[in-house]
């Protein structure tokens, strides 16, 4: 941070009070710690998505020898994503696709009926910078502590504290960093790789690279990232509509605020203006002044209000979760029904029927054969001493089966056509068996041999598995000369 | 000019007291920063001049203390490849032809090196492919003339044919017409026999003049070409019974080529090439699709 005189400081507080300023110094937040079912829940699916993180990779999956037994595994480096008993091939990345579909439309539903619970509990930045605060509080103390610590002068306790804060964060983003590698590679081998200095220099890079935005996001930008960087918060408006339910300040039963006097008899609402709900907010808003973009729904505000209420012998949930339609409705005095059927819901949701009933069709269908075919350009084709047109071509075969397998290929389309590897050419026939090993691609060039042909004609090669009977085709053209063996020249 | 430095007042920045049409100079000197970078680039440009070639004076220029040249830098990379290269071509040079199609990385290796040299070096005259060229024999068609096996291909690539290799493959077709050995009726009967046998006869020949050039053909030419026009390898002399024509497809071509034979040489390879890379070539060549 760049230091200012306080003249400038001064100048500067001026423009902002006038509102002619182009940026602001961020207010730091301290949260409050809040004691409640909703911060009991958030605890619990704060340790679950942990433990999910970092056990995954640790997970066996068995697939026979000489094959990678992580269950869940992105190997880049030979091109294969290995999820249980699934395996996917650079070809199927549309899956992947389909995958994100599912999960942005599933999002937008959670959204239009429970507001933003995704940023509020389960997004890696709120996950992450949670159990950040919370090794800062056990470090440093509670909000008052820390912002008497952060005022005074530097003293040894608050240099050794500090220095404990950020070397556990560092640990922490250390372990994240780490912990997303094992994704990628396998990990009891790369962690003896990591410890005995042997790993690649990737592994080292992105380690060094996901601890430091780890350590950074999670301990110093915080908020900032959901209210300035991330894109979901400014266009999650569209997916709320006036029924979907959001955490909200119970206006008509608050107002007007005002502290709690004994001798006054002037009528008011049930906040005591404490400001609870603020000092405990992560994220450093006023709840009060209705639903905004830095509001991320985490509902640690109702907590911290239900205690104040449970204190004052007023009735719980002044801040709680419901909809404008429904607050609009106790406004008046009465109650209207929750509409969880709309058309915004219905749409959302056979949205992610199609997509889910699309995805598993085309996972339980997936083919475990593959042909491509390229025709070999130069020479397009010989004539043979017999007066017979020769092509050749370039195969690749796909065998994403578990076994070798031998294959049969076979052109269609030619009367009398023959096939043969151009290195045992003179063992032509109707069809060439090929053998391709497990999960692999086997390539080789072949020769097509027609009697006499002239012009271009078009060519289907048949790839049929003889073990499971699995057949794909793959079209193309037989090319000969302009004109045929025999006539004038 | 006071000794009083004037202000610009709307920025509030010094002047430089230049004065043009009204407009007046504001000092801005640069920044620290950029003058202390600029001064670093300064001395290392310096540092750099005395380590590495840089000033030229008259026939020669400073060469540096470090002694870099670029030229062996290259020889350096080069040497490396082929330090990398030889344990693979060291065993394709000593191993024989059916261990090394037996082993599959070495058989691709000699694939690739094959191709690479086959384009350098053979694609000029045979073609891209080996599809062959008037005069120029095509490898892929299995129309040999000399054998397509690997060995055969292998003697052809390193001695060469009339190549004035002492081993090299060697044949002479008689120069039917301007030595006169046949009188020029002859050649026109039995160039039309021959274009029976290429399977584009002259439409008009008569029998008559058919069964001349056929008895021609039985005393001059079966010797080395053979009695149905099947060829002869032993004496290079190419299979005329085919739809491959190394000499051209028409009556004009075979004329000729009875009149004046035009005589191919193929370079002898054993002196530009190492064994290792004749034998990858042998196997590419082999695979192309008329080995035999």
């Amino acid at each position: 941070m760049s230091r200012i005189s306080p003249a400038e400081r001064k100048l500067q507080l001026q423009r902002e009070a006038e509102g002619d300023h182009l940026y602001a110094n961020r207010i730091r937040v301290y949260p409050k710690s809040v004691h409640g079912p909703v911060r009991r829940f958030k605890w619990a699916v704060l340790i679950l998505c942990l433990t999910v993180y970092y056990i995954l990779p640790w997970l066996r999956w068995d697939r026979g020898p000489g094959r990678p037994n992580q269950a869940l595994l992105l190997d880049f480096t030979h091109r294969r994503f290995y999820i249980f008993g699934l395996e996917f091939w650079p070809q199927d990345i549309y899956y992947l696709t389909g995958l994100l579909i599912l999960g942005a439309v599933f999002l937008f539903l959670i959204t239009s009926l429970a507001g933003r619970v995704w940023c509020g509990y389960a997004c890696p930045q709120t996950v992450w910078t949670d159990l950040f605060m919370w090794v800062e509080r056990l470090v440093e103390g509670d909000r008052n502590e820390r912002m008497k610590r952060d005022a005074a002068p530097m003293n040894a306790d608050t240099l050794w504290r500090k220095i404990a804060k950020h070397s556990i964060w560092v640990a922490i983003a250390f372990w994240t960093g780490g912990a997303w590698i094992m994704y990628y590679v396998d990990a009891p081998t790369t962690v003896r790789a990591f410890w005995t200095g042997t790993a690649g220099m990737g592994v080292y890079g992105f380690t060094a690279l996901f601890t430091a935005s780890t350590y950074l996001l999670a301990g110093w930008a915080r908020e900032q990232v959901c209210t300035f960087m991330c894109p979901w918060p400014r266009f999650q408006a569209a997916m709320f509509d006036e029924q979907s339910f959001i955490v909200t300040y119970q206006k008509w039963r608050g107002e007007p605020r005002g502290h709690l006097k004994a001798d006054t008899h002037e009528p008011h609402g049930d906040c005591i203006d404490c400001g609870a709900c603020v000092t405990a907010c992560p994220t450093g808003i006023d709840i009060r002044e209705g639903v905004q973009l830095a509001c991320i729904g985490c509902g640690l505000c109702v907590d911290a209000c239900n205690e104040v209420m449970t204190r004052v012998a007023r009735p719980l949930w002044l801040i709680t979760w419901d909809n404008l339609n429904r607050q609009a409705a106790k406004a008046q005095g009465h109650i209207v029904p929750v509409r969880l059927l709309r058309p915004r819901t219905i749409i959302y949701a056979s949205a992610m029927l199609i997509a889910v009933v699309v995805m598993g069709i085309a996972l339980s269908q997936r083919p475990t054969i593959g042909l491509s075919v390229q025709q070999d350009r130069a020479p397009l084709f010989v004539r043979l001493p017999d007066g017979s047109v020769r092509d050749g071509y370039t195969i690749k075969i796909s065998n994403k089966t578990q076994a070798d397998t031998d294959f049969d290929l076979a052109p269609e389309g030619l009367g009398g056509a023959t096939i043969a590897l151009s290195e045992t050419h003179q063992d032509r026939a109707a069809t060439l068996r090929v053998k391709v090993p497990a999960d692999d691609v086997g390539t080789l060039r072949v020769l097509v041999v027609a009697p006499d042909q002239s012009g271009s004609k078009p060519l289907t090669f048949r790839l049929r598995n003889t073990q499971t009977g699995e057949t794909t085709a793959n079209n193309v053209a037989f090319v000969g000369p302009a004109r045929s063996a025999g006539a004038p020249r | 000019m006071t000794d009083q430095i004037e202000r610009d007042p709307i920025t509030g920045t010094e002047t430089t007291g230049h004065e043009w049409d009204g407009i007046k100079e504001l000092n801005t000197p640069l920044p620290k920063w950029w003058l202390y970078t600029w001064l670093a680039c300064i001395a290392w440009a310096a540092v750099w001049c005395f380590l590495y070639p840089s000033i030229p004076y008259g026939p020669s220029y400073w060469h540096g203390i470090l002694g870099h040249t670029n030229r062996a830098d290259v020889d350096r990379e080069v040497h490396a490849v082929a330090v990398q290269r030889s344990a693979v071509m060291d065993k394709i040079g000593t191993m024989s032809f059916a261990d090394i199609r037996a082993d599959k990385g070495l058989a691709e290796a000699a694939n690739t090196a094959g191709r690479i040299t086959f384009a350098n070096n053979c694609q000029p005259c045979h073609g891209a492919g080996g599809a062959g060229a008037i005069g120029y024999p095509a490898l892929a068609t299995g129309a040999w003339i000399w054998g397509g096996k690997l060995e055969d291909i292998q003697q052809t690539l390193i001695h060469g044919i009339r190549s004035g290799d002492p081993e090299a493959r060697d044949s002479q077709m008689p120069r039917f017409g301007i030595d006169g050995v046949l009188k020029p009726e002859e050649i026109q009967h039995v160039a039309d026999f021959v274009m029976t046998y290429y399977g584009t006869p002259r439409k008009d020949a008569t029998p008559a003049e058919l069964a001349a050039g056929a008895e021609i053909f039985a005393n001059n030419c079966a010797a080395c070409h053979g009695d149905k026009g099947q060829g002869g390898r032993e004496f290079g002399a190419p299979r005329l019974a085919s739809e491959v024509h190394l000499g051209g497809h028409t009556r004009q071509d075979v004329i000729n080529q009875i009149n004046n034979p035009h005589m191919g040489v193929m370079p002898y390879w054993n002196t530009r090439l190492d064994a290792a890379t004749i034998k990858s070539l042998a196997l590419y060549v082999h695979d192309l699709g008329g080995g035999e």
